[in-house]
């Protein structure tokens, strides 16, 4: 045991804040029915990349959706316990779910443009939030674009529909929009899973510039892209949070057991 | 542990550690018989362990692809790749053995019809011991994963690192007492620098083990032995 070296991460790692704090949280998809989350803990640290990983129906979708309350869209479903973001609780009823999700954005497996054009769908969100004149709209238009790494690409074309766009940078444009209405938190849900390698690494080069400004949560099935992109790996397993440490540490060597059978491909 | 869910993955891992094994047999063997060969004047001896120092090389060769495919195929996590980077390190390390015990092989070729005694030779006999066994531990303790043994290796070289010291004066002696023993007592230095080179190979492949079962690094600082540090002997292995 290098107690130095652990000692000096540990202190690193401690020196970090926390942007949003998860402690005992369960979750219900329907009244009376089986704990989708079972009472997990853990915490994002601000300006880090976190990524979840773990086995279809692990609950790691389940818990981006607690964080931005996406699942109060759906009645009966149930979150129990304490999400709180710099100090405020996420689950009170009555937050402004609108604002919360102005602070917490989300980007979804599938790209979702708008049917609308590629300068439509980045500033629609901030209408929504904001009223800017238009120098100033077109001003934050193209910073998010090229925030997303997607402004070279369709700088000429930004009244062209955004469906006219490639799923890389459909998916691009979506990170555009999220970034375009300034949140706190980015939640990413398996963003790389329909694109081809190409693409893949672009988002992935784009998640290592925004995590300097942002706080990122990833769900990802590809062990390679936690191991490349993120601080700070959580593996689930069943609702329960198993392990939850360096990524360093999680792939080269975890803890438990049963992170290291999925990791290592030996889950039966 | 568990298989992987791909059968061809376990395949490979398997096939690196009988390669491992294999190598650490020969390697044994070549170190227990250059000294033989050396005590004895036996020159066929001598050619056997020159020999068989190819093979060693092929090993290694074969090991460090299998790896590198491995890895490329597979982006291997956690303890399959401390497996495959321990795999490529201890091939390494027994490879050096190899070259060493060829090399002290060479020597008793080299020294085969000079005079001689018996006693000059018995420290660097019970050194080549030591070694021998540091050897067979840490090669049971990789095989077996058992970090304790393997620590113990760890801590044991000490012992080589005292007996080169004590080798090193006794030749010294041999050497003022009589010039004719020079060019002998010169080889049998050199071959002493190369024991106690196998030791640290044995070292090191203690410290990979303790690596590859647990994750984390042996200190830096491992125990020294000898009072005063040995005159490094510069080019012993050429």
């Amino acid at each position: 045991m290098d107690a130095a070296t652990s000692k000096a991460e540990v202190e690193a790692s401690a020196s970090l804040r926390d942007k949003v704090v998860v402690k005992n949280l369960d979750f219900y998809y329907s009244p009376g029915g089986p704990k989708a989350l079972k009472s997990v803990s853990l915490a994002l640290k601000l300006g880090k990349v976190t990524s979840f990983i773990g086995p279809s129906g692990c609950g790691k979708s389940t818990l981006l959706r607690v964080l931005n309350r996406m699942y109060d869209l759906y009645p009966g479903q149930r979150a129990e316990g304490e999400v709180m973001m710099d100090g405020e609780n996420l689950l009170a009823p009555d937050l402004d779910l609108n604002l919360l999700r102005s602070r917490v954005g989300m980007v979804f497996q599938k790209p979702t443009p708008f049917p609308m054009s590629i300068y439509d769908n980045i500033a629609f969100g901030i209408r929504l939030y904001e009223k800017l004149p238009k120098s100033e709209m077109d001003g934050r238009v193209e910073s998010s674009l090229k925030h997303a790494a997607l402004w070279n690409e369709v700088k000429d074309k930004l009244q062209s529909s955004g469906l006219g766009l490639s799923g890389g940078q459909q998916q691009r444009l979506c990170i555009a929009r999220t970034v375009a209405v300034q949140p706190e938190v980015i939640l990413l849900d398996e963003p790389c899973s329909a694109l081809d390698p190409i693409s893949t690494a672009k988002i992935e080069e784009l998640i290592d510039e925004l995590s300097d400004g942002y706080t990122i949560a990833i769900v990802t099935h590809s062990m390679q892209q936690a191991a490349r992109v993120s601080h700070f790996t959580a593996f689930m397993y069943l609702g329960e949070m198993i392990e939850f440490d360096d990524t360093k540490k999680v792939f080269t060597a975890p803890r438990d057991k049963r992170t290291q059978d999925y990791i290592t491909g030996r889950f039966g | 542990m568990a298989d992987h869910t791909q059968k061809a993955y376990d395949k490979e891992l398997e096939l690196l550690e009988r390669r491992i094994a294999e190598m650490g047999g020969i390697a044994e063997k070549m170190v227990i018989e250059a000294m033989d060969a050396l005590s004895g004047s036996d020159a066929a001896l001598a050619h056997k362990v020159i020999a068989s120092d190819e093979r060693l090389d092929t090993l290694q060769r074969e090991i460090e692809e299998t790896a590198v495919l491995t890895i490329a195929r597979r982006q291997p996590m956690a303890v399959d790749l401390r497996e495959i980077i321990s795999a490529i390190r201890v091939a390494g390390d027994l490879e050096r053995v190899g070259d060493l015990a060829k090399n002290i092989a060479k020597r008793s070729l080299k020294i085969g019809g000079e005079a001689r005694s018996p006693r000059e030779i018995v420290g660097l006999k019970h050194m080549n011991d030591v070694a021998t066994e540091l050897l067979k531990d840490v090669l049971d303790a990789f095989a077996q994963r058992d970090v304790e043994r393997a620590r113990a290796v760890w801590e044991r070289d000490v012992e080589l690192d005292a007996l080169e010291d004590s080798v090193f004066r006794d030749l010294l002696t041999h050497m003022m007492e009589d010039p004719r023993n020079i060019s002998y007592c010169a080889h049998l230095l050199f071959c002493s620098k190369n024991v106690e080179r196998i030791g640290d190979h044995a070292t090191n492949i203690a410290e990979t083990v303790f690596y590859l079962v647990t994750g984390e690094t042996l200190p830096a600082d491992r125990p020294k032995g000898g009072a005063e540090p040995p005159v490094e002997a510069t080019g012993a292995t050429t």
